[in-house]
């Protein structure tokens, strides 16, 4: 089935397992939203549980996480994570501290999904991961999907949590088919990664739809590349990435962030501390520039790691020992 | 004879079926701004507090005719509607002395206290924050089925912030069961209302969202219970939102460090001839229900009773280490990852806890 299938269908089977799963979000309803994620529930399940919202992304996401903390599981879908921007107050500083604030006797079991990521010609202002946002503040839970499969286990599993969660789904891999079953009992437990793709060499993290890109350059190296799927970015599973570079000796992430937000600063120094001993070179990082994303195509080609530059970074780094630079770097 | 026979919060809320009670409330909540004010001063207390004396007839009025189990999100002003909703007062000074027998542990301070059992969820220390999760209460109210209602209570000052239009514009087309108490103080911050706001009856702004709306004298309670009992029968009863302005005062600065010099020469004086605990006390005692002169013995034994809460708090001991990573997710040591009020008899099963959550 197709990401977006996969994301409809962990919607209909959590809203029929549990009627206190309520959708909020911008023409989910009657539009089956805009990416097509919610077609067919408002039929199912109603308006007063399919909400068509105002687009006001303060309002309903504060109302999400005041639904939440009173019985309900409210599912938002921001329909570009950028748009999160003007309701970022109720997720970072509102979500986040209700339970530590009443002391456990309030949670927030919420999630907000958001299409997110570049590649598709949207342009700077609805093109970004910006996980970073999130991730940073404690007491929020932040997941990628790579695929059918993986979107549907890790959004049950978001739904389920008792805390709030964002899920990151890559706008591209909407219509990306993956074999997957749709079991209504196959979870994904957030905070744990796996292993895409076994290697002795090498072990390159990544997440999203840089997994495609990461597999693909695996293919084209001369080195045996172990894949690592992040899944949640926070938490995210140290012990399997770690127990990885320890064995390869050599780590390497590929990530869809500007180098300054992204998510593989954390997991370098993490991992450096854990498997120092067993590291044959520095550890590598596979990021954006830092600058906003293009329009044009032949811009958004370049701004993006495409196989063949992965590959190549991989191999200077397994034949050298030495981190590459990056192709902005390079070409300055 | 007063405060000591109501310590629970549930029944320190239901004892406000009492016009006695609610002059006594009133009077505590002003005897607590004031031995706050002075704790503080003591070197008792961190960071900021936002006092409210002068404005406790809204805070009585308002939680004698809701129940406990009405939800209200209300901003970081937010010591007296604590103590009104039915927090104790040594939970409300231990949190703002930051000691283990607060209403937060310790952890939240005087901008987050709380207490669910009567409906308080932690204050709000963002202008505007609590009104659309008040939105949120009144439809996870109305999608159950049950006819518990949401007060959002906030600011002039919250007006001029998105939250507000938003918050009203959603629960005006929901036809949302809660209702949006304006505290209207005069001064958002610093700032005197007729710099930042080219309205000075808030009340209009509910008509461009098709809202009924009041203005109320907030020094009044009786007309401030009139008021909200009103709107809280339409909500209950699924005729919507109402957004009441309450025409009220600050007497003291907008924080700790603030002596107010921005203030008119003789409002506070003007606002402090129409004091709200002497209009409540002069018609209990011009309707007999307190005998002439009992107001000052009232007042006495409240700030005693006060004062003994006082001690307790800072006899109370500074919360140990494990309260800065308990409750942070439900993976948390020790979390019991229980769930919601409102939630215990309809939710289909208890949440799947993640793989590294502990149990104690």
């Amino acid at each position: 089935m197709r990401m977006r299938q996969a994301v409809l269908k962990a919607l209909d089977d959590a809203m029929a397992a549990d009627g206190n799963v309520v959708l909020m979000g911008e023409d989910i309803g009657e539009a089956g939203g805009a990416f097509k994620c919610t077609e067919g529930l408002i039929g199912k399940f109603g308006r007063d549980r399919v909400i068509d919202t105002p687009i006001s992304e303060m309002g309903f996401m504060g109302a999400a996480v005041g639904a939440a903390i009173c019985g309900l599981k409210p599912v938002v879908e921001m329909m570009f994570i950028e748009f999160a921007g003007v309701a970022l107050d109720q997720l970072t500083t509102e979500a986040a501290t209700m339970r530590y604030l009443s002391r456990g006797r309030l949670t927030v079991p919420m999630v907000m999904r958001a299409s997110a990521g570049a590649g598709q010609g949207f342009a700077c202002q609805h093109s970004q991961m910006l996980d970073h946002w999130f991730r940073g503040t404690p007491g929020l839970k932040v997941c990628v999907p790579s695929g059918a499969r993986t979107a549907y286990g890790l959004l049950r599993s978001a739904i389920d949590d008792p805390d709030p969660v964002i899920v990151l789904e890559p706008r591209i891999l909407y219509g990306e088919r993956e074999e997957f079953d749709g079991d209504p009992a196959y979870r994904i437990a957030l905070g744990s990664a796996e292993v895409a793709r076994m290697g002795r060499d090498v072990t390159l993290v990544t997440a999203g739809a840089m997994l495609r890109v990461a597999l693909a350059a695996a293919e084209q190296t001369n080195a045996d590349v172990e894949v690592i799927d992040l899944l949640s970015l926070a938490p995210w599973d140290r012990k399997t990435v770690a127990a990885s570079a320890a064995r390869t000796g050599r780590l390497i992430t590929l990530e869809e962030a500007p180098a300054g937000t992204g998510w593989g600063g954390e997991v370098v120094a993490a991992v450096t501390s854990d498997a120092f001993g067993s590291l044959k070179a520095a550890p590598h990082r596979i990021t954006l520039p830092d600058a906003p994303i293009p329009y044009s195509g032949a811009l958004e080609k370049r701004y993006l790691p495409d196989p063949e530059y992965v590959a190549a970074q991989i191999d200077a780094l397994v034949s050298s020992g030495r981190a590459p630079a990056a192709w902005w770097k390079e070409a300055s | 004879m007063t405060l000591a026979n109501f310590n629970a919060p549930v029944a320190r809320r239901e004892a406000l079926e009492s016009r006695r009670e609610q002059l006594v409330r009133m009077m505590e909540i002003r005897a607590v701004e004031d031995r706050i004010q002075r704790l503080y001063s003591e070197g008792e207390i961190r960071g900021s507090t936002h006092l409210a004396n002068g404005q406790e007839a809204v805070a009585v009025g308002i939680a004698r005719v809701t129940r406990p189990d009405d939800v209200v999100t209300c901003t970081y002003r937010g010591h007296g509607h604590a103590l009104a909703l039915g927090a104790t007062p040594l939970q409300v000074i231990a949190e703002i002395c930051g000691r283990e027998a607060g209403a937060a542990g310790g952890v939240g301070g005087s901008m987050h206290l709380m207490e669910p059992s009567v409906g308080l969820l932690p204050t709000f220390a963002i202008v505007g924050a609590g009104l659309p999760v008040a939105c949120g209460a009144a439809l996870a109210a109305r999608t159950r089925g049950t006819d518990n209602i949401a007060i959002a209570i906030f600011g002039d000052g919250s007006t001029n912030i998105g939250a507000f239009h938003e918050s009203m514009n959603f629960a005006a087309i929901r036809k949302l069961p809660m209702l949006f108490v304006c505290e209207n103080n005069l001064y958002g911050e610093y700032t005197r209302i007729d710099k930042s706001t080219p309205v000075s009856d808030l009340a209009v702004r509910a008509a461009s969202y098709a809202m009924p709306s009041a203005i109320v004298d907030g020094q009044d309670i009786d007309a401030v219970a009139d008021a909200v009992a009103q709107a809280v029968a339409r909500a209950r009863s699924g005729g919507g939102p109402t957004f009441i302005e309450m025409k009220t005062y600050r007497y003291s600065g907008h924080s700790r460090s603030d002596p107010a010099t921005y203030r008119p020469a003789g409002e506070l004086a003007e606002w402090q001839k129409r004091d709200p605990i002497d209009i409540l006390a002069a018609r209990l005692a011009s309707e007999g229900t307190i005998a002439a002169g009992e107001a000052a013995d009232l007042r006495a034994a409240t700030a005693a009773a006060v004062e003994e809460a006082t001690k307790d708090a800072l006899a109370s001991a500074h919360p140990s280490q494990d309260a800065i990573l308990s409750h942070v997710t439900g993976a948390s040591p020790g979390e019991d990852n229980r769930w919601n009020f409102w939630s215990k008899s309809t939710s289909s099963g208890r949440p799947t806890a993640t793989p590294t959550s502990a149990t104690r």
